[in-house]
């Protein structure tokens, strides 16, 4: 069996990962990189879901050059309203509305159905000649002195100075290395779906504070959203298994009669909501990203931002070490990286946690004091003015260059 | 070793050295600071280099075509990096165990560095010329600094470059580098620097100005200890970096 000599071998071929692969790449043409990815050729496609992409992940992809392909099937989120509900309530109270604009014409973010990202990035890699190897499972991972060994369950062998894990939640590679993770559970699943309505959205995403979790409507191009509609998880389960005339009766009573008669399109899935974080995020020739390093659940829409900024930082890392002469898979190296990313994660997640303690129940103390929150915020510019950056994602000087649409 | 010519070697500071080899490329070890040093010398050489032979510092070997030498390179934490960005490089120490575990780490990371074991004067008298030469970390562990630093000078061709990294002898350096890294901190070895042994920057100045090298850069690092990261700073008062050129010849 002939082994294959590379510098970066990334696991995954999600967004994170191949954007991992793309963005090295571009930046040091001289490096041999290389995909693995579990699944069998054409899976990907299947995806249903779809992912608000924030400003500073969307100037990443204009920089790699993957923006402009996609940039058909976005839409803008042009406005944010949220409100604090029962689901009986005839009129939902808006405490806090956001416009959407950073500065002049960019949104703060875009709805991009996930099939349409890792389109255009698997055609960016195929046009700079990045393999991707498919139905490839890491079954075996040697992290030795000078370079990292992966075996896959087709039986190819590569030998890689890095190894960059992008292999999702349940990272095979993560647990290879034998790093341990911390998981908050929550009981509560996402149902994800995504709906027609008659009357057009104008680009405005809801976030409704339902007793059993928030319910998001989320706009897609033409008169669609994708839905993000949190439940007890035995609830979630039974409401995806009901036929469509059930399920969508239950739709209604919480989306609401505001964009005129819906209907369904496509399929349902409910996912688990929790919060897993691995409790490192590198280890020498090894470094996790994306979900493998902290799985975060959508109530704030971040997962796919994180897993983003994760790629920024650790292109920049990589690619700067690499024009130095140093060696890229050390921990010296990687070290940088950690310290970049663990800060932002761990707040994310426990910012993304207290959210979902505080709003997913009907307590009514509770439920005075954040809508007293959300109604202070809503009359401070400048706090509004904060959540918006955040969540559009810029960072400052000290942030990765990518993510202020920088090349590196 | 013979000891009848003057030399430039400290045989404690050789032995003290030797001992540590095997944690040259542990950047967890011993020589932790110096990994995390690293970075910051090697973009300022860099960068240095690219600008004075007119080559791009982000292109992918930026250094080709140039003979490097690393004086006191020690398990080669220079001289891996440089080879990779494209230079042709001779890592010279005075200690053989330090050079034998530098060959061995190179040619298990695949890089192309020659080392010797042989002092800058030895050097010098074969007639050895260099592009860049490079001396971090190395003038405050030496038993003459002039004939070292002269032997050094020797060596680099006209419109070349010569680079001088130590620390002051100031007492804010003794306060830092001394007690601080090496008594409290224990980054590094007790005795790894002594007080006396320090150079200030117009004892490395002078020498080289008498070989004809003139001063064109000089810069202080400063080591911030909440971030845990290293930085360049004008304040010279403990680790600073120098550059010299030797003019061409009209």
């Amino acid at each position: 069996m002939t082994t294959e000599n590379l510098d970066v071998l990334v696991c995954g071929a999600g967004y994170v990962g191949l954007s991992a692969a793309v963005a090295i790449k571009l930046a040091a043409p001289s490096l041999a990189i290389a995909v693995i990815d579990a699944a069998p050729p054409e899976v990907w496609r299947k995806d249903q879901r779809a992912a608000a992409i924030a400003a500073g992940a969307k100037r990443m992809l204009t920089t790699l050059d993957v923006w402009q392909t996609i940039e058909p099937e976005a839409q803008p989120i042009n406005e944010m309203i949220v409100t604090d509900s029962r689901t009986s309530d005839p009129v939902r109270p808006v405490f806090l509305t956001f416009g959407g604009e950073i500065e002049d014409g960019e949104p703060f973010a875009h709805m991009v159905p996930n099939v349409s990202i890792v389109k255009a990035l698997r055609d960016k890699a195929s046009a700079i000649g990045m393999p991707i190897y498919q139905s490839a499972a890491a079954s075996a991972l040697d992290l030795a002195e000078h370079a990292a060994r992966v075996e896959t369950a087709d039986g190819r062998r590569f030998s890689a100075k890095l190894v960059v894990a992008a292999d999702g939640v349940r990272s095979m590679l993560r647990d290879m290395a034998g790093i341990r993770t911390q998981h908050w559970g929550y009981d509560q699943s996402g149902i994800v779906t995504t709906v027609a309505h008659e009357r057009p959205h104008n680009g405005r995403a809801e976030e409704h504070f339902l007793p059993s979790g928030p319910f998001a409507i989320l706009p897609l191009t033409g008169n669609r959203s994708s839905l993000v509609w949190t439940e007890r998880t035995r609830d979630a389960e039974r409401l995806v298994k009901e036929d469509d005339f059930v399920f969508e009766a239950e739709l209604e009573r919480r989306f609401g009669h505001h964009l005129g008669a819906l209907s369904l399109e496509g399929g349902r899935r409910a996912f688990p909501l929790g919060l897993t974080l691995a409790r490192e995020f590198v280890r020498p020739r090894l470094a996790l990203a994306g979900d493998a390093a902290h799985g975060i659940h959508p109530v704030a829409g971040q997962g796919l931002n994180l897993g983003f900024k994760d790629v920024a930082a650790l292109a920049e890392t990589v690619v700067e070490a690499n024009r130095l002469g140093l060696d890229i898979g050390s921990m010296a190296v990687l070290e940088r990286y950690q310290i970049w990313r663990r800060f932002d994660t761990v707040r994310m997640g426990v910012t993304s946690d207290v959210l979902t303690r505080m709003f997913s129940n009907d307590i009514a103390p509770l439920r005075l004091i954040r809508d007293f929150g959300l109604g202070l915020v809503d009359r401070m510019p400048a706090m509004k003015r904060y959540f918006i950056d955040q969540a559009a994602g810029i960072p400052d000087e000290s942030g990765p260059r990518l993510l202020r649409g920088e090349a590196i | 070793m013979k000891q009848a010519a003057p030399t430039t070697i400290d045989q404690a500071e050789v032995d003290r050295f030797s001992a540590m080899a095997a944690e040259w490329w542990d950047p967890q070890g011993k020589f932790r600071p110096l990994h995390k040093f690293n970075p910051v010398r090697l973009t300022y050489i860099r960068n240095h280099v690219a600008a004075h032979f007119d080559r791009d510092p982000k292109s992918d070997k930026p250094l080709s075509g140039l003979r490097i030498l690393d004086i006191g390179c020690g398990g080669g934490l220079l001289c891996e990096p440089m080879a990779r960005m494209g230079a042709d490089v001779l890592g010279a120490d005075a200690s053989r165990t330090n050079v034998e575990v530098a060959a061995i780490h190179a040619e298990q990371s695949g890089v192309s560095v020659t080392y010797e074991a042989v002092t800058s004067e030895e050097l010098a008298a074969r007639g050895e010329r260099f592009d860049v030469v490079l001396n971090m970390e190395v003038v405050e562990h030496v038993a003459d600094v002039d004939l070292f630093l002269g032997s050094c000078a020797e060596m680099v061709k006209p419109g070349g470059l010569m680079f001088v990294a130590t620390i002051n002898r100031t007492l804010k350096a003794r306060a830092l580098a001394i007690i601080g890294a090496e008594y409290i901190l224990r980054w590094l070895p007790r005795g790894t620097h002594q007080y006396e042994k320090l150079v200030r920057p117009e004892e490395i100045e002078a020498p080289l100005a008498a070989s004809g090298m003139n001063v064109i850069d000089r810069t202080g690092v400063f080591y911030n200890p909440l971030q845990d990261q290293w930085s360049m700073s004008r304040d010279m008062d403990v680790n600073y970096m120098m550059l010299m050129e030797r003019p061409q010849k009209a």
